[in-house]
């Protein structure tokens, strides 16, 4: 077997579970076990080991936005989803996606607590105090030094949110690597690395300027792996300010 | 005038399309032509071209491109013969381009049915030719011929029943009056088996099974009824050495491919090299890489026929870097173990025996909750080729720097179902890396590398011109050969997964190389 496996099998399986059209998952209490041991393996590192969010969007929710139905599931399980830090799982058999879809829809029977805080003053923390739209930007307002957080609220939990405000460094979104790069001669630059191969190497600086060098003109490339430019805001804002920024980076979801 | 002769001349260029046995064994005797999937029956995918070398190599540019239709992955490796280029493209095409100017000749497509069952994509390999008929095994497990001069179909034969998990993606073999093919669908659960027919009717002369029925030799090494869908698949190009009149074919991974549990034993042949007689399908000898694997370690890759001096004596070897992160030379005569040592990190054995068995690290093997084991399934080097350099002696790998975390699941069979066992999630915490590699041939030792930013999924040609050719990611670029220095690269600005060859046309020589949905051709002015 060859390395695009993945890819394949979960084109093939999602092709299976299209052509169904009523998905029924198993619900026995050995089903759900196994599901829930499989959902500690492949999802709760991103998840949380309850399925109370993370990395990743809580599931202890009756409705998830992105699987309406079981066949949506199943498919975003196989597949994952394009575009996110989510992704498929192509190793679990049929039987096995069913059971942890199962577990999965079983997290949502389970009372959702809203989340704490003032959503309006949050806004205004954000906007103001915090200063957080010199970086970033909502709604194609702001920075572009950090991340988009137009729809933050649908992939990270709360108490992730809270964490990486006050330690930014904890939560670097895969794939986001700082780096300084030092030519031979000219000055060096600091940016986030957009592109890389064994050849030549690509930044965007914090203004949103692009470069591109050749490897052979580089003296050195520093690679700041788990840093973040963003400066921790522990002490920085009230406990109840946090709380508060914390509820509207939480609302800010898709438009429905 | 070149114009004049390619309207008024056509039908008398085409047939000269005429490539009977003797000029592929005798391949060395026209370097401009790639005959057959490795150019030559060597599997050394070396070029004694050297028009382009050392020297020049930097004026390397762009001589024409071929788009191709479709997008799955475009793996292709070429058969160039008196000024024609034969190219298999996705999904299942078969087209014939003026090796000067790239334009097509003819195109043969089959229609696919829409329930195939592939484990990754409808990929294909290359073709084989044998006198004026082009042989090809199609995605639906068909062996197809066609004429070489129009690309009308010959004969159409079904290899084995795709509804059951079968299908093809090699290039077939031409060896003699027959046409060797293997199978793929190694996450199937299907029985595996290397084939053999008659070039000119299609029919089945011969058919060995790589996993033994019940009462043969070897069927003990599997447990209860298990060797039934015990996979063992053979979907890359075998070599042959006309000498000894043996055919080499590697063997894929057990199924399921990572439970164990159900198929305890050697699993014999899977992850083997089978050493066969082409006239009958007897096998003369095999030899295991990875007894009882259960990490997806196919030994399916091109082997490679080489000489080398041991202890003032000339040994006649076959080898191979294996998937499994070990470099063999085996003795090509009998099998036997010569040489072999790691070529890329990995954790799962301590070392091999004096017969090459790896000796297993306890507990290093997939579990429910996940195992941190090098190489990764992808390999120490995969289903792409590696290539051999007479000149500097050296066998040259792209190899990957990579580890997985790998898990048991479940394993049960359902015809023309998935049937794997568990799977691999990608370890984090260290960055993949690649590298080309040039290895003594006699054992495996490490002459240089050339570092690379990432592993790749593609392979490598050495000329006569002292140079390697290879890819990473979207790069294609040349390396010297005697010490790896970086000579030449091109961004192809898409992703490469693909074996480069190279031929002459009209005096110059061109190298050849798919990446993303093209092939391009490259040359010198």
């Amino acid at each position: 077997m060859k390395v695009a496996l993945s890819l394949i099998v979960s084109s093939m399986v999602s092709l299976a579970a299209g052509t169904e059209p009523k998905t029924k998952l198993p619900n026995s209490r050995a089903d759900l076990l196994r599901g829930e041991k499989l959902f500690q393996v492949h999802c709760s590192l991103c998840h949380g080991p309850k399925g109370e969010g993370g990395r990743g969007p809580l599931l202890t929710r009756a409705k998830l936005s992105r699987a309406p139905d079981e066949g949506a599931l199943l498919k975003i399980l196989e597949d994952g989803i394009r575009g996110t830090e989510m992704p498929g799982s192509p190793s679990l058999s049929d039987r096995e996606l069913r059971q942890t879809a199962a577990y999965v829809r079983s997290l949502g029977k389970v009372a959702l607590r809203p989340v704490p805080g003032d959503v309006v003053r949050g806004a205004e923390i954000y906007r103001g105090k915090g200063g957080c739209a010199r970086c970033h930007s909502v709604r194609g307002e702001g920075g572009v030094a950090g991340p988009d957080l137009s729809v933050i609220g649908e992939s990270r939990s709360a108490a992730f949110l809270r964490e990486s405000i006050v330690n930014p460094g904890a939560a670097v979104p895969e794939g986001y690597l700082l780096v300084t790069v030092v030519p031979t001669s000219g000055p060096s630059v600091t940016g986030l690395r957009v592109n890389e191969d064994s050849f030549s190497i690509q930044l965007r600086d914090a203004v949103g300027r692009s470069y591109s060098f050749w490897k052979k003109d580089l003296a050195e490339i520093e690679r700041e792996r788990g840093k973040s430019p963003m400066p921790s805001y522990r002490g920085q804002l009230a406990d109840a300010e946090l709380t508060d920024l914390v509820a509207y980076l939480a609302s800010l979801k898709e438009a429905k | 005038m070149r114009t004049l002769v390619w309207l008024f001349l056509p039908v008398a260029m085409l047939a000269q399309v005429n490539v009977p046995y003797e000029r592929i064994r005798d391949a060395n005797q026209e370097p401009g032509n790639w005959l057959t999937y490795s150019r030559d029956y060597s599997g050394q995918r070396y070029s004694p071209l050297d028009q382009i070398n050392t020297g020049n190599v930097s004026k390397l540019h762009i001589a024409w491109i071929r788009q191709v239709d479709e997008t799955d992955t475009f793996e292709t490796s070429p058969i160039a013969v008196d000024g024609i280029l034969f190219v298999t493209e996705p999904p299942n095409i078969v087209e014939a381009l003026d090796a000067a100017t790239g334009r097509p000749l003819w195109r043969y497509r089959k229609e696919l049915p829409n329930d195939l069952r592939l484990c990754c994509g409808k990929v294909n390999r290359g073709l084989a030719i044998l006198g004026n008929t082009l042989y090809y095994a199609s995605t639906d497990a068909h062996l197809i011929a066609l004429d070489a001069r129009t690309g009308v179909l010959r004969w159409d034969v079904t290899v084995a029943d795709y509804k059951n998990g079968y299908s093809s993606t090699g290039a077939p073999l031409a060896v003699k009056d027959k046409i060797i093919t293997g199978m793929a669908g190694g996450e199937f659960g299907v029985r595996g088996f290397i084939d053999g027919y008659d070039a000119k009717s299609g029919k089945r002369l011969w058919r060995f099974n790589t996993i033994p029925a019940k009462g043969e030799p070897g069927n003990e090494t599997w447990e209860g009824e298990s060797w039934k869908t015990g996979s063992a698949t053979t979907w890359v190009t075998g070599v042959y050495d006309a000498e000894s009149n043996t055919v080499y074919w590697g063997t894929g991974n057990p199924g399921p491919d990572w439970n164990g549990d159900v198929r305890r034993g050697d699993n014999l042949y899977s992850d083997c090299l089978i050493a066969l007689d082409p006239d009958t399908g007897a096998k003369k000898w095999h030899f295991q890489y990875t007894p009882h694997d259960v990490n997806d370690w196919d030994s399916t890759q091109t082997p490679i026929l080489a000489d080398a001096t041991v202890a003032g004596q000339v040994q006649k070897m076959v080898v191979l870097a294996n998937r499994n992160g070990f470099y063999y030379a085996l003795d090509r005569g009998t099998g036997k173990f010569i040489a072999g040592r790691p070529y890329v990190k990995q954790t799962w054995a301590t070392g091999l025996d004096e017969a090459g068995r790896p000796m297993r690290v306890p507990d290093a093997e997939p579990t429910v909750e996940g195992k941190l084991i090098w190489p990764s399934l992808g390999g120490g080097s995969n289903w792409y080729s590696s290539t051999h350099n007479p000149k500097t002696g050296f066998y040259y790998v792209n190899v990957k720097e990579e580890a997985g975390i790998y898990h048991k699941g479940d394993a049960e069979y359902r015809a023309g179902a998935f049937f794997n066992g568990g799977g691999q999630r990608n370890y984090k915490d260290e960055e993949p890396f690649g590298a080309v590699r040039a290895l003594e041939v006699a054992t495996g030792r490490l002459r240089w590398e050339y570092k690379l930013h990432r592993p790749s999924h593609a392979g490598l040609m050495t000329t006569a011109g002292g140079l390697v050719f290879g890819s990473n990611l979207s790069s294609f670029f040349a390396l010297d050969a005697q010490n790896g220095n970086l000579l030449w690269r091109f961004e192809t600005g898409g992703g490469i997964d693909a074996n480069p060859i190279s031929y002459m046309n009209q005096g110059k020589q061109y190298i050849v190389i798919p990446a993303g949905h093209a092939l391009l051709v490259f040359g010198l002015d």
